[in-house]
């Protein structure tokens, strides 16, 4: 929030301003690579929304930052910054896996209605889990949360390594990945859904979890601004001294916020394990922990923003893949590059804008003539 | 006598591959001292790993020289300090997302760049011979080998390495020199704790941070410099894995002291020796059997990381403005 | 004495300086001969603070010069300001804790760069100095393991060492123990007879006659009193810092006024022997013990810094006092059981607090977002986790409507709003609760005019409806007018009580200026 800005221009004109500045930096790049950025971004878009098959794989993605999003978001209006939506989301795949594992072993046989909230909540459980730890050592030992979660990702790789390797591993094949789960512990895909109510649509790794997504963006919307909690959150994260007078347990508020983030960010495990792989396998999560820290930047930590910020990222995803197959020299590490820059300018260099852009909207507002031009607040 | 040998030759392996593979997190770990003592958070260091070990491994494989290889990869270091400066002190921007920015933007750049240039898929072609740090006291290190048991310890784990990991124990001692033996090292220790009372002493607190960040751009363009002229031979995409990440951790556990950095990263690199050494390795029976579980040794540094941050080993104290942007009252 | 042909060490002459529509300084003079110790009393807001940061080279005045040992100066910034000789000990160290003591000293002034060849040629004269003046330090110690009045001597060495002829001291005693203080006094005493001049800035009556051999007394922006200490009496000091003015609808309550009787009544709030050190072990309440009955307001005078702040914290559960004990609405609490924000609300203690902005209300939040801060578990808004937003929405709106606050937006941004109207909304918040205890810190600093006379309506309002009202004020002419008895604080301590109609402003001064009848 920047007070000196009007609320439209710092939710609404800024962002675009930044994602602009980003686009343009990416261009320059796409440029010097021996491409045509113009031409490369038309592709990009026909790549992800030209098809139904594109527009599947682009919210397939969209889902996924959904949630990493989302995760950054609600630690961030508590004034935490939470970059460890990584390994929550790898543990949080792991959380799934367990549940399907679990029942092939010991209850095979279940139908899909106990599995799939049974892998849900075991994704959300484990993802809460791996944040809570960091959370506690934050809020109890004054451990920066920043620092610990960027450990707990490591911890996280290396924890899945060892598992793949040495407990959960399918016992017949070389490749590092567990057994497969029962085909009833599975997040049924759109594809098929579709198909069960007589629309022909192309099989894609887009899977009910996108549902998930947008449940998760409006139960996000609603915990922050319509319950208790999520005023209590934003009270500590805005203002501790007045939180405390408000009769708030600060220490409460860092663990809430926590929780719901490593929440949120195991989801992730739902749309990759239960939704595509039925079966774990290692590096799933293949950034997308860090996308969502772009994406919630972007999105100004709202869940309208981030949903739409989502789809961007699902489209650059999506488009840049399609670009990598057609066009060569073109390769998905551009999209890396332009969410790097989105971060750069939406999130480090952002304040620099916003100096000249609330001089210029005084002065527009003012007019020339009054020469408040030459008063500054 | 022969087992005394090898227990000899095993020391002064693991103590080459520790000293081999602690060079890197050296460079860096003195880089962030550097700019966190001055107060800024460098969250960047492996995306400056990074684009410098790139930059090195272009210029080495164009030129066929190290010296204008070293010189490129350490100027765009600097380049992204600046950056970093830039954005963070002069107008108080966030550092953690800037040095978040600044390592995405550059895991994504030296590919796509990489793929554009070389056409290899972003990896650079092998450096030529000429282009490679050579190994020093190479003869002295064959002279002494043939002594028992202290031989190979010297031998494999101290000579014999390239002029890097000389430099970068040099370094340790320089940087350690500057912070506590001078007045640029005073000032920059100072600025991190009470900004307000350096700039009431009439010494500008930008301009120590940007000298820090100068000075943090120069050793990772270093350590970049390593990964490509010495370990390696050309560039790969990620490469760095987490050194970055790792060095900061060191920083951390050093207290942020450049000696105690040091030692942490020698700790970190042995570690990392250990789990090549131990890779497939039979674990007891009596323990469950199977194999030697090195992700457990891979994640120790994190590990130890956390437990000294939550205060369960000791304090680490870190310098009492860090993170914080400096906002000139009045 | 000295010649009065030897230029004046420090010469500031009709100095004004305006903060937007707040006139801090006007035509202030100052002369101040060297070798004397001139101090410079005045309550918050009196405009000393701004006219020595003007000499230190803070801010640059609007009107008027400075002359330094006769010579005309420009002071642009405290670097400008040093090197004319002019060194300032601030209220609030700056030091670094980490660093010993000796290194402080050498920051920005070190004599080489090799630290040392430095820390070798510092030691040896800051050890001739410590010799000279008499003030010891341990240059190898860490700051944070020295105690307070070692590192105010620290401060004033790291001035000396720059050459500092000219000391300026702002409110040095406000951390120090007596002895300290008696200990400080002698060493300032040594260095003005060896040609320092020394500025001491204080509220402390006692201190100037102790200490300085002239004395300014400002009030208001304006010099209202310049004398030798010799010519000058308690008295004469504290009439002039308070002054006889005529507040703002001041009224003396007149016997027809329909009052309960007070002292009749069970006290709503009774709270004994609070005491609260801080990490340097000063007292900050220092055994303060008070009633609140029904039907009443009790105002709490004294400079800022005295206690006020801390005793408005422990009372309404923020800060929880070392030792005391507080009984609210039957129920005793003690330092291991306190109360706190939450339970003071259910017990019908409502606080309005000093700090505002950071405080009091959350600026981001919406008007109807802070109307319930610290009220938004309460029932009538809502049940378990959800928040019944049309129920808060129509509070503000009656909040709003009640306190006339304008504009009347429940949605509208909390820092959008004035002053004042911010104000009146917390007002409205706490007392739409219904408190029988309220307890109110500044309630109209940063108010304009017309806001100012509503809340008072308001306090006494609740007043008359038996509840207590306890209202901390660095305005004395607001504790004048609405109060009914007046506790005067200072260093912690109450340095006494009196009943409104024994208010009288001499004595009220010598109260807030610690030197008791």
């Amino acid at each position: 929030m920047n007070p000196t800005l009007p609320r439209w221009i710092d939710l609404g004109l800024l962002p675009v301003l930044n994602l602009a500045m980003a686009l343009v930096a990416a261009a320059v790049v796409v440029w010097a690579i021996g491409l045509e950025p113009l031409g490369v971004l038309g592709l990009l878009i026909k790549g992800a929304w030209g098809s139904p098959a594109g527009l599947s794989y682009t919210l397939y993605y969209a889902t996924t930052f959904v949630f990493t999003g989302l995760a950054v978001a609600v630690a961030f209006h508590a004034g935490l910054f939470n970059i460890g939506g990584e390994g929550q989301a790898t543990i949080g795949g792991l959380g799934t896996g367990l549940v399907a594992l679990a029942a092939l072993h010991l209850t095979p046989g279940l139908p899909a209605a106990v599995l799939v909230p049974a892998m849900v909540l075991g994704a959300m459980l484990l993802g809460a889990a791996w944040a809570a730890v960091p959370g506690a050592l934050q809020a109890w030992r004054g451990s920066h949360v920043v620092i610990t979660t960027i450990m707990f990702n490591f911890l996280a790789a290396a924890l899945m390594g060892y598992l793949l390797v040495e407990v959960l591993k399918e016992p017949v094949t070389m490749d590092l990945q567990s057994r497969a789960f029962e085909p009833a512990a599975r997040m049924p895909a759109v594809h098929e859904v579709l198909q069960a109510v007589g629309v022909d649509w192309p099989a894609t790794p887009l899977n009910l979890s996108v549902v998930l997504a947008a449940l998760a963006l409006v139960a996000v919307g609603w915990l922050l601004w319509r319950s208790r909690t999520g005023f209590a959150l934003r009270a500590s994260g805005h203002a501790p001294a007045a939180a405390l007078y408000a009769g708030v347990d600060l220490k409460r508020q860092v663990m809430a916020a926590m929780v719901v983030s490593g929440a949120l960010a195991g989801l992730v495990g739902v749309n990759e394990i239960a939704g595509v792989h039925q079966r774990l396998l290692p590096d799933f999560v293949a950034g997308a922990g860090f996308a969502g820290i772009a994406v919630s930047l972007i999105g100004r930590n709202h869940p309208v923003g981030i949903g739409l910020a989502a789809l961007l990222f699902g489209t650059l995803y999506q488009g840049g893949a399609e670009l990598a197959f057609e066009v060569p020299g073109f390769s998905r590490d551009m999209v890396f590059t332009l969410q790097g820059l989105i971060v750069l300018f939406a999130g480090a260099l952002s304040t620099v804008l916003v100096g000249p852009l609330a001089s210029l909207h005084q002065w527009l507002r003012r007019g020339p003539r009054d020469g408040a031009w030459a008063e500054r607040a | 006598m022969e087992a005394l040998h090898d227990f000899g030759l095993l020391v002064g392996s693991l103590l080459g591959s520790t000293l081999r593979g602690a060079t890197p997190l050296i460079l860096c770990a003195l880089a962030g001292c550097l700019a966190e003592r001055s107060g800024v958070v460098d969250l960047g260091l492996e995306g400056k790993m990074l684009l410098s070990a790139f930059a090195a491994a272009s210029v080495a494989a164009a030129t066929g020289a190290w010296v204008p290889a070293m010189m490129v990869a350490m100027a765009l270091a600097v380049s992204m300090s600046m950056v970093q400066g830039w954005g963070c002190v002069s107008h108080r921007g966030d550092q953690v997302v800037m040095g978040m920015a600044l390592t995405m933007t550059a895991a994504g750049l030296t590919v796509v760049l990489g793929a554009a240039w070389f056409g290899l898929g972003g990896q650079t072609p092998q450096i030529a011979e000429s282009a490679r740090l050579t190994g020093w006291f190479t003869s002295d290190a064959q002279l002494v080998q043939g002594v028992p048991v202290v031989g190979p310890v010297l031998g494999l784990g101290l000579l014999g390495h390239n002029g890097l990991v000389y430099l970068a124990l040099l370094c340790v001692v320089l940087v350690w020199a500057l912070l506590f033996h001078t007045r640029l090292g005073l000032r920059l220790r100072a600025v991190g704790e009470n900004p307000l009372m350096v700039d009431a002493a009439g010494v500008s607190v930008q301009g120590l941070r940007y000298r820090a960040l100068a000075l943090n751009g120069l050793l990772s363009g270093l350590a970049g410099s390593y990964l490509v002229l010495a370990l390696n031979a050309n560039f790969i995409p990620h490469m760095t894995a987490g050194r970055g990440y790792m060095a900061l951790a060191a920083l951390i556990f050093g207290k942020w002291n450049p000696v105690g950095a040091m030692a942490a990263c020698l700790l970190f690199g042995f570690l990392d020796a250990l789990a090549i050494r131990l890779q497939g390795a039979p674990w007891p029976e009596a323990l469950g059997g199977g194999t030697v579980p090195v992700q457990a040794i891979q994640a120790l540094p994190y590990l130890l990381t956390v437990v000294l941050l939550a205060g369960f080993i000791g304090r680490a104290r870190a310098p009492a403005a860090l993170g914080v942007p400096y906002l000139k009252e009045r | 004495m000295t010649d009065a042909a030897t230029p004046l060490a420090v010469h500031m002459v009709g100095i004004s300086k305006h903060f937007g529509a707040v006139q801090a300084n006007r035509a202030v003079d100052l002369g101040v001969q060297a070798g004397t110790v001139h101090g410079i009393v005045g309550e918050n807001g009196a405009g000393k603070s701004t006219l020595m940061s003007i000499l230190y080279g803070f801010y640059q005045a609007d009107e008027g010069r400075i002359e330094i040992d006769g010579r005309a100066v420009r002071i642009r910034d405290s670097r400008e300001a040093m090197a004319l000789g002019i060194g300032m000990v601030h209220q609030h160290f700056m030091l670094v804790d980490t660093m010993s003591a000796l290194d402080n000293v050498l920051l920005g002034a070190e004599p080489d760069w090799r630290l040392g060849a430095a820390r070798e040629v510092l030691a040896g004269r800051l050890n001739t100095l410590m010799e000279q003046t008499g003030l010891s330090v341990r240059l190898d110690v860490m700051v944070e393991d020295l105690p307070v009045g070692e590192r105010q001597r620290l401060e004033i060495l790291k001035a000396l060492v720059r050459g500092a002829r000219v000391l300026i001291l702002d409110e040095p005693t406000a951390v120090l123990t007596p002895d300290e203080t008696s200990a400080l006094f002698a060493a300032l005493r040594g260095l003005c007879e060896r040609g320092a001049t020394v500025l001491l800035i204080t509220h402390k009556l006692k201190e100037i006659l102790a200490l300085c051999d002239r004395v300014t007394v400002m009030r208001g922006g304006e010099v209202v009193l310049e004398r030798e200490i010799a010519h000058t009496s308690v008295d004469d000091l504290a009439q002039a810092m308070v002054g006889r003015r005529v507040a703002a609808g001041r009224r003396m309550p007149s016997s027809e006024e329909q009052r309960p009787a007070a002292a009749l009544q069970p006290a709503l709030l009774k709270a004994q022997g609070l005491r609260w050190t801080d990490a340097f072990g000063v007292a900050r309440l220092d055994e303060v013990s008070l009633e609140l009955r029904p039907g009443e307001i009790v105002g709490v005078a004294g400079v800022t810094g005295n206690g006020q702040t801390e005793l408005l914290e422990v009372l309404s559960g923020l800060k929880v006092p070392h030792s005391g004990t507080l009984v609210l609405a039957g129920d005793t609490f003690v330092p291991s059981a306190w109360l706190s924000p939450a339970l003071a609300r259910q017990r019908r203690l409502a606080h309005v607090p000093e700090d505002r902005l950071h405080r009091a209300l959350v600026l981001p939040f919406a008007a109807w977002e802070s109307a319930v801060l610290g009220y938004q578990g309460w029932r009538r808004y809502g049940r378990w986790a959800w928040m019944n937003r049309r129920a808060m929405r129509q509070a503000t709106l009656d909040m709003l409507q009640a306190y006339d606050v304008r504009p009347r937006k429940p949605e509208l941004r909390s820092s959008k709003f004035s002053g004042g109207n911010q104000q009146k909304l917390v007002l409205a918040r706490e007392a739409q609760a219904q408190p029988s205890v309220l307890l109110v810190g500044q309630p109209t600093r940063g108010v304009d005019i017309g806001a100012i006379e509503f809340i008072h309506a308001r306090l006494r309002a609740h007043r008359d409806a038996g509840g207590a009202v306890l209202v901390v004020s660095s305005e004395l002419d607001e504790i004048l007018a609405i109060s009914d008895r007046v506790l005067v604080m200072n260093a912690g301590r109450v340095a006494g009580e009196l009943p409104i109609e024994e208010c009288e402003v001499a004595a009220l001064g010598r109260l807030m200026g610690g030197a008791a009848h």
